[in-house]
């Protein structure tokens, strides 16, 4: 299925670029980080496991649980800091 | 009891607001209406305690444009379940800021102080934690994000929302 994928402020940063559009199998968000952490390098870093990481499916905070569909949008970001 | 027009309850901009009217447009001679509680975010020139830490000369806000206007209608679809309000407007601006600019509003109304004080209080917790919003300060020693802090969780537990930001 085809999955958008967005990175914002430090992850956006350290991994060079704001999304993609990706082809992926992973039937969840935490196996999409996984899939993601597994190309290693600056992926494999700012994804690890440990650090924090918040995760949106559709523009809404989700568990890594949550389940993919066709077409999707997920985003990876660290914690927020506004207001 | 949301007398607002949705499409008006938050905005995302870089341009600066003027608290005087945005009150004016909120309250919109609503005659039942006995209280405003308005609160307003602006660039401190330190982060953390006031005389430690570089001074910080600007601040860039990044945002997620779409899940931000999204998670604050929730936060305000919350809030006007919770509290006995009338109506509550958000204005979050993003972009390039400098020390004393206004970076955030949140106005509230309702018919006695004691809902809008606390509805006030409980949109900027939430605000603070759960909306896609994230500082990088630049400081004469060059930029840095900004860390989220434990403190800003503690204050959503306390409304007894336990979603941790810090992680």
């Amino acid at each position: 299925m085809k999955v958008t994928v967005k990175y914002f402020a430090s992850i956006r940063e350290a991994l060079g670029t704001p999304d993609e559009t990706l082809e992926s199998s992973a039937p969840t968000l935490g196996a999409l980080r996984d899939e993601l952490i597994a190309r290693g390098s600056r992926y494999a870093e700012v994804l690890a496991r440990g650090r924090a990481v918040r995760v949106a499916l559709n523009q809404s905070l989700s568990a890594e649980s949550a389940v993919l569909v066709d077409g999707c949008e997920v985003a990876f970001f660290p914690p927020v800091t506004g207001g | 009891m949301v007398d607002v027009n949705p499409s008006s309850r938050v905005s995302i901009q870089a341009q600066d607001f003027n608290v005087s009217a945005e009150i004016a447009a909120l309250r919109a001679n609503d005659h039942r209406v006995g209280a405003v509680c308005c609160f307003v975010g602006t660039v401190r020139d330190r982060n953390g305690a006031a005389t430690k830490g570089p001074v910080i000369q600007s601040m860039e806000l990044e945002h997620y444009p779409g899940m931000t206007e999204k998670a604050i209608e929730a936060m305000i679809d919350e809030a006007l379940r919770r509290f006995d309000i009338f109506a509550a407007r958000v204005i979050h601006r993003v972009g390039l800021l400098q020390t004393t600019d206004q970076i955030v509003l949140v106005a509230v109304t309702s018919a006695h102080r004691g809902e809008s004080f606390q509805a006030c209080e409980f949109l900027m917790d939430y605000l603070k934690t759960q909306a896609p919003f994230w500082k990088k300060e630049q400081t004469a020693s060059g930029s840095q994000w900004v860390d989220a802090r434990v403190s800003d969780d503690v204050a959503l537990a306390r409304w007894g929302i336990a979603a941790s930001n810090v992680g």
